[in-house]
């Protein structure tokens, strides 16, 4: 069990129920559970997916598309079967917000998953957890047995004559999975290479059916959007930035932690008042504030509200809700490199922009950090990177080329003290160990 | 090739949850992997035949995810962390230590087959960095000194 953590400026939506034995389902029906659902058994498809629009919530997985606008995509009529699917494959680095979801009201997601099927037409969901969450697959298959016990999922819910399904499905081990058309590959029994598209999942997803592809944090607000009104959830955050977010604050900070605040939350609060600062005496560097595919901010951008729409005028994205923290005693070279060497091994292989530009990259910064970068190389890194952008199938070409743009354009001094055979000079000052076998 | 009952048990449900028997595929090779101790040949065939697939694609698809290994690991799989939330709190040093503790190096086994060592990607523990995953089980917040304690532990439990 992961450890929890509470400040006064916290705002609980979809932790309202975390620390309280929720999982339970007779716990969790006694704190609301359920109720969405069977209100939403008495509304008109269209009147959800209008509900879920006018709240004004985005995709938590790091796009942040309008989720009621990405429901009203599916057709009305289909010959083939149409599916929600449940994306658990948490796997951005900085990201570790949909396990609490998953550890702590499981039934929430469910719930979730139910009522997008309702929105859509759909008789069958799948829930998809990453491999490595092997305790929280457990939790969740408990979860969804305990529901069919209770009559809330099978045949006849609720006593409505519908019937709805939930499965679950298991990852293996694969950050590209998270995407949705890799995700919607990986559960069909194959290897996690995106698709082309269009067609989009909303046109011909799983099996070909139409699909709702929706990440867990999203899936889980849901209900309380259902319960609580589009209105109240909307004026949580931020104009067009509906409701709350769950924080994942990492890094040099004194007390990380999953915090859920409204959208729109300023980031200086965040490191500071929230997460008590930067330990050790020492100053802040960079934060990344949407998980590692999102370009880093320095000490002097984070005057910014966390909503998707002021991150992007800051220059990053709010990504997966990954803050990650860097303080003065890390090499933004090595941290450049960490953050490649993950897009790399990453990579499927598929489009060659990816995998050779992850690769070239990596072997760069790998050189580079061992003292052998030449002055070419900083701008011949940012020319590489930004010919990646947009060239390719899938996102993580992006993912892995819009962070080192902004390392080497914000810290460009760093890498030039690299150069001609220097040592890392964070390593030199004995602040940094030497790396393992890189 | 003989699976558990309760392996057995959960394959015969979860093949009916899809319209298609192969998408069950990666759940099934990860928990065939938890009892044999990796993907066999004999695994490999077994699966493929009930998949309805041929051993190539079984072999296509193992070799895509990290978790999957065909190669037999220690009893217990020793995974650090040193993504970037992990490396800023002494991921590496905690790996570094690991190799020392165990003798081994990256993807290596122990002589006595107890332990093996691997430098995996971000493992969703950010907020609770650095942290390591023995098999499936999450140890957080760690030092050396800890992880010395944890790594003393399991050895004790396979003794018992």
């Amino acid at each position: 069990m992961a450890d929890l953590v509470s400040h006064p400026d916290e705002v609980k939506v979809v932790s309202r129920r975390f620390g309280l034995g929720a999982t339970n389902l007779d716990r969790h029906l006694e704190l609301d559970g359920y109720k969405a659902v069977q209100k939403a058994l008495a509304m008109e498809p269209d009147s959800i997916i209008n509900e879920v629009k006018n709240s004004g919530l985005r995709g938590r997985g790091g796009a942040g598309f309008s989720t009621g606008m990405k429901w009203s995509f599916v057709p009305k009529q289909s010959a083939k079967p149409k599916y929600v699917l449940c994306n658990g494959d948490e796997s951005e680095p900085g990201t570790c917000k949909d396990r609490l979801i998953f550890e702590q009201d499981p039934h929430s997601v469910i719930e979730g998953v139910m009522i997008a099927g309702l929105a859509v037409g759909a008789r069958s969901g799948y829930i998809y957890i990453r491999g490595e969450y092997r305790y929280l697959s457990i939790i969740m298959q408990k979860a969804i047995r305990d529901a069919y016990a209770k009559g809330f999922l099978g045949k006849n819910i609720f006593g409505s004559g519908r019937d709805f399904d939930i499965y679950w499905h298991g990852g293996a081990g694969a950050y590209e999975v998270g995407e949705e058309s890799a995700l919607m590959e990986s559960l069909e029994g194959k290897r996690g290479i995106p698709r082309v598209r269009p067609p989009f999942p909303a046109v011909a997803g799983l099996w070909g059916g139409p699909t709702v592809i929706n990440n867990a944090e999203t899936l889980a607000s849901v209900p309380h959007i259902i319960l609580g009104g589009a209105e109240w959830f909307a004026k949580l955050g931020p104009p067009k930035n509906g409701g709350t977010r769950l924080f994942c604050l990492s890094g040099n900070i004194a007390k990380p932690g999953v915090y859920e605040f409204p959208m729109g939350y300023n980031l200086k609060k965040m490191i500071y008042d929230v997460g008590g600062g930067i330990p050790n005496g020492r100053k802040l560097k960079a934060v990344v504030p949407g998980g590692a595919s999102c370009p880093c901010l320095t000490a002097d951008e984070i005057d910014v509200g966390m909503d998707f729409d002021s991150v992007a005028k800051a220059g990053s994205m709010l990504g997966s809700g990954g803050v990650i923290v860097v303080d003065d005693a890390q090499c933004i070279v090595k941290f450049a490199l960490r953050t490649m060497k993950f897009f790399q091994h990453e990579s499927c292989g598929w489009c060659i922009p990816c995998r050779e530009g992850t690769d070239w990259l990596k072997k760069t910064l790998v050189r580079f950090h061992a003292g052998a970068g030449q002055m070419k190389d900083i701008d011949n890194m940012q020319y590489l990177a930004e010919n990646m952008l947009g060239r390719t199938f899938c996102p993580l070409g992006d993912a892995a080329a819009m962070p080192t743009i902004a390392f080497v354009k914000k810290f460009r001094k760093e890498f030039e003290d690299h150069l001609d055979g220097k040592p890392c000079p964070y390593e030199k000052a004995g602040v940094a160990e030497p790396a393992f076998a890189h | 090739m003989k699976f558990s009952d309760e392996f057995e048990a959960r394959f015969a449900e979860m093949v009916t949850h899809y319209p298609t028997r192969r998408s069950a595929l990666v759940p099934t090779l990860l928990y065939a992997q938890d009892e044999v101790g990796y993907l066999s040949d004999e695994v490999i065939r077994e699966l493929a035949t009930r998949m309805d697939v041929t051993e190539l694609e079984v072999r296509d698809v193992i070799s895509y995810y990290s978790m999957m290994t065909t190669k037999p690991r220690g009893k217990f799989n020793v995974q650090v962390c040193t993504n970037i939330s992990c490396i800023v709190r002494g991921g590496e040093e905690l790996l570094d230590h690991c190799a020392k503790k165990l003798g081994i190096g990256e993807k290596q086994t122990t002589a006595d087959g107890m332990f093996s060592l691997e430098e995996v990607e971000c493992i969703g523990a950010c907020s609770w960095a650095p942290a390591v995953q023995v098999n499936y089980d999450f140890h957080e917040n760690l030092t050396p000194e800890k992880m010395d304690r944890i790594l003393d532990e399991y050895k004790k439990k396979a003794t018992q």
